[in-house]
C-alpha cells in the first residue's frame, strides 16, 4: 500500500515538474523576443542620441572617419530595392499562385510545389553569388556602367521573395469557398474570368499580407544584396546607381568598427527592428482580418 | 459505322480545344489571362532549373581533392574545415534548439487551456522571431553572447544564436504534428490509465513524429544556408572547431569569405555547388520524411 502511494506521489512530482519544464520551454520563445529588444535598443539607443535622432536619421552623408553618421541614404536604398523587388517580385509570384491554385494539372503541381519550395529553401549567399555572375554581367551589358544598382538588386531581391509570396498567396486562394467560383461559372465567366474577378478579389487581404511578408523577406535581405547593390553610401539618382542598404552597411563595416561607429551600426541595426516589428505587426492585422473576414 | 459513332461518347464536363479554341475567340481576355499565369510558372520554374544549373554546371568541374584537404592556406582554399564546422554548428544549434521547440509546442498544444493569455503571447512571440532578419540575429549574438558574456567569435555564441532563430520554426512544425494526432489516441491511452505525462511521450510524440523531423531537417537546412548571423557569432577563423569557445567558420560564411578576398574563384564556384547540393538533398530529405512516414 505504501509503496503504490510512493510510486504515486513521486508520479505526480514528475508530472508536475515536466509540465513546469514545458512551460519554462514555452516561455523561451518571449525571452529571446524581450532580450533581442532589450540589448539591441541598450546599445543602439544611446549612440542615436549622442548623434542626435534627427542628424541619424534624416543625415544624408555617412562618413564615420569625419564622424558624420547619417543614415538617410540608407533608409531610402532600403526603401528603394524592396519596392523595385516588389515590383518584379509580386505580379510574378502572384500569377505563379494563381496557376498553381487553379490551374496547374495534379501531375504537373507534385514537380512545382517542390521546385517553388526550393526556391525558398536555397541560401542567400548562393542567391549573391549568382547574382553577382550572371545578374550583374548581364546588366552590365544591357545597361552599361558597373552592373551593381538598384536595378541588379530589385531584380534578384524580387526572385529571391518569389516562394514567400507564392506560398501565402496561394494559401489565400486556396482558401476562397468554391461557391464563389461556382457561382461566377453559373453567371457565365469564363474559367478564367472566374478565377481573376471573383476568387482572386476575395484572396486579396490573404495576398496582401504575403506581399508584407515579403516586404520584410526584402528588407531585411543581407548577403545577397551587399554583393550586387554596390553599397555606395550616397542618395542615387538613378536606377542604375549603386546602393547601400541599412542590413549593407551592417555587414560592411561591423568587421573592424569600434567607438561611435560600431555603435551607429548597431544603432542602424535598432532602426531596421523598428521597420521589421512595423512590417510584422501589419502583417498579424492583416492576417487576422483575412481570419475573421 | 454510326455505330461506331455513337459509341464515341465526349463527356460534357470534358473540353474539347476546339471548343476551348471558340471560347478564347470570343473572349480575348481569357486568353492572355491563362497565357500569363502559364508564362508566369514557366518563368519562375525557369529561374530555379538555370540557377541550379549554372552553380552545378560552373561548381563541379572546380570540385578537386584538394579542396577536401584538412587545412585551409592561402594555396588551397579548402573548404572542408568549414564543412566540418557547419556540422558541429548544426550538431550544437540543435541540442539547445530542438527539445527546446518540442517542449514548448507541447505546452501549447497538449497543457495549456483553450483561451490562455500566454498561448497567444508565445505565438506572437514565435512569429515576431521568425520575421527578424538574420543580420540582426548576428547583431543581437554579437552584442550578447560576444561582448556581454565575453566569448568573442565562437562557434557556441553562433549555434546559441542560430538555436534562436530556428526555435519558431521548430516550434511551428512541431505545433501542427501535435495538432494533427487523432483526440482519440490521446482518450485511449487515457482510458488506459496512462497519465499525461506517459501520453504525451509514448503515444503522442512517436506519432507525430515525422512532422517533427521533417522541421527539424528544415531548422538544418537554415543553418546550413546561413551566413549574416554567423559572421559577426562564429566568426571567420578557417579552421576545424573542436573547442565550442573558439572561432570557427561554417560553409556559407566560408563561401562569403571567398568571394569578398575575391582570390579564389574557383574553390568559390565549388563551394557554392557542395553548398547547393547540401540544402537541395536537406529540402528533399524533409519533403521525403513528411510524405513517407505520414501515410502510416
Amino acid at each position: 500500500m505504501k509503496t503504490i502511494r510512493a510510486a504515486r506521489t513521486s508520479g505526480h512530482l514528475r508530472e508536475r515538474v515536466m509540465r513546469l519544464v514545458f512551460l519554462i520551454a514555452a516561455c523561451v520563445s518571449i525571452l529571446c523576443v524581450a532580450l533581442i529588444c532589450f540589448y539591441l535598443f541598450l546599445n543602439g539607443i544611446p549612440a542615436i542620441a549622442e548623434i542626435g535622432p534627427f542628424n541619424f536619421l534624416l543625415g544624408t552623408k555617412w562618413a564615420p572617419s569625419n564622424d558624420k553618421f547619417g543614415i538617410f541614404p540608407m533608409i531610402l536604398g532600403s526603401i528603394y530595392v524592396t519596392a523595385g523587388a516588389i515590383l518584379v517580385g509580386v505580379p510574378l509570384g502572384l500569377l505563379t499562385a494563381i496557376f498553381l491554385a487553379r490551374f496547374c494539372p495534379k501531375r504537373l503541381y507534385r514537380f512545382l510545389k517542390p521546385a517553388v519550395d526550393l526556391l525558398a529553401g536555397i541560401p542567400s549567399i548562393v542567391y549573391g553569388f549568382f547574382g553577382l555572375m550572371v545578374v550583374v554581367p548581364v546588366m552590365q551589358t544591357l545597361c552599361g556602367g558597373s552592373g551593381k544598382s538598384i536595378l541588379t538588386a530589385s531584380v534578384l531581391l524580387g526572385l529571391m521573395i518569389l516562394p514567400t509570396i507564392i506560398g501565402v498567396s496561394e494559401t489565400a486562394i486556396r482558401a476562397v469557398p468554391d461557391s464563389y467560383y461556382e457561382g461566377a461559372l453559373a453567371l457565365g465567366a469564363s474559367h478564367e474570368r472566374s478565377v481573376f474577378f471573383v476568387t482572386v478579389p476575395a484572396a486579396k487581404s490573404g495576398i496582401l499580407a504575403g506581399v508584407v511578408l515579403g516586404v520584410g523577406r526584402a528588407i531585411g535581405e543581407t548577403m545577397a544584396v551587399i554583393m550586387i547593390a554596390g553599397n555606395q553610401p550616397r542618395i542615387p539618382s538613378s536606377i542604375l546607381e549603386g546602393v547601400r542598404t541599412l542590413t549593407g552597411n551592417i555587414v560592411m563595416e561591423m568587421g573592424y568598427a569600434t567607438g561611435l561607429h560600431r555603435e551607429a551600426l548597431i544603432a542602424t541595426g535598432v532602426v531596421l527592428f523598428v521597420f521589421i516589428l512595423l512590417i510584422n505587426l501589419l502583417f498579424s492585422i492583416l492576417k487576422r482580418r483575412e481570419n475573421n473576414g | 459505322m454510326t455505330d461506331m459513332e455513337a459509341l464515341k461518347i465526349t463527356p460534357i464536363n470534358k473540353v474539347t480545344p476546339q471548343q476551348a479554341l471558340r471560347r478564347y475567340r470570343n473572349s480575348p481576355l481569357s486568353l492572355i489571362l491563362r497565357l500569363l499565369v502559364t508564362l508566369s510558372a514557366i518563368l519562375t520554374v525557369a529561374v530555379l532549373l538555370f540557377l541550379i544549373a549554372y552553380i552545378v554546371v560552373m561548381g563541379v568541374p572546380n570540385l578537386k581533392p584538394s579542396l577536401f584537404s584538412l587545412e585551409y592556406n592561402s594555396e588551397n582554399a579548402s573548404l572542408f574545415p568549414a564543412l566540418i564546422n557547419t556540422v558541429l554548428m548544426t550538431l550544437l544549434s540543435l541540442i539547445v534548439a530542438v527539445p527546446i521547440g518540442i517542449f514548448s509546442a507541447i505546452y501549447l498544444v497538449e497543457y495549456a487551456r483553450r483561451g490562455n493569455r500566454l498561448v497567444k503571447v508565445v505565438r506572437v512571440t514565435a512569429e515576431t522571431l521568425s520575421g527578424i532578419p538574420s543580420i540582426v540575429y548576428g547583431l543581437f549574438g554579437f552584442l550578447f553572447f560576444g561582448v556581454s558574456f565575453g566569448w568573442g567569435y565562437s562557434m557556441l555564441g553562433g549555434a546559441l544564436t542560430m538555436a534562436i532563430m530556428i526555435l519558431p520554426l521548430i516550434m511551428r512544425t512541431t505545433e501542427e504534428a501535435l495538432m494533427s494526432v487523432p483526440d482519440s489516441f490521446r482518450e485511449g491511452s487515457f482510458g488506459l490509465g496512462a497519465g499525461k505525462l506517459r501520453t504525451v511521450f509514448q503515444i503522442i510524440l512517436p506519432s507525430a513524429m515525422p512532422g517533427i523531423l521533417s522541421g527539424v531537417i528544415l531548422g538544418i537546412g537554415r543553418i546550413v544556408g546561413e551566413t549574416a548571423a554567423l559572421m559577426f557569432t562564429s566568426g571567420t577563423v578557417a579552421k576545424v572547431a573542436l573547442n565550442p569557445m573558439s572561432s570557427g567558420r561554417t560553409l556559407a560564411v566560408h563561401m562569403y569569405n571567398l568571394l569578398n578576398e575575391g582570390l579564389a574563384r574557383e574553390a568559390a564556384y565549388a563551394t557554392a555547388v557542395v553548398l547547393l547540393l547540401l540544402v537541395v538533398a536537406i529540402n528533399a530529405l524533409s519533403s521525403f520524411v513528411a510524405k513517407k512516414f505520414s501515410k502510416i
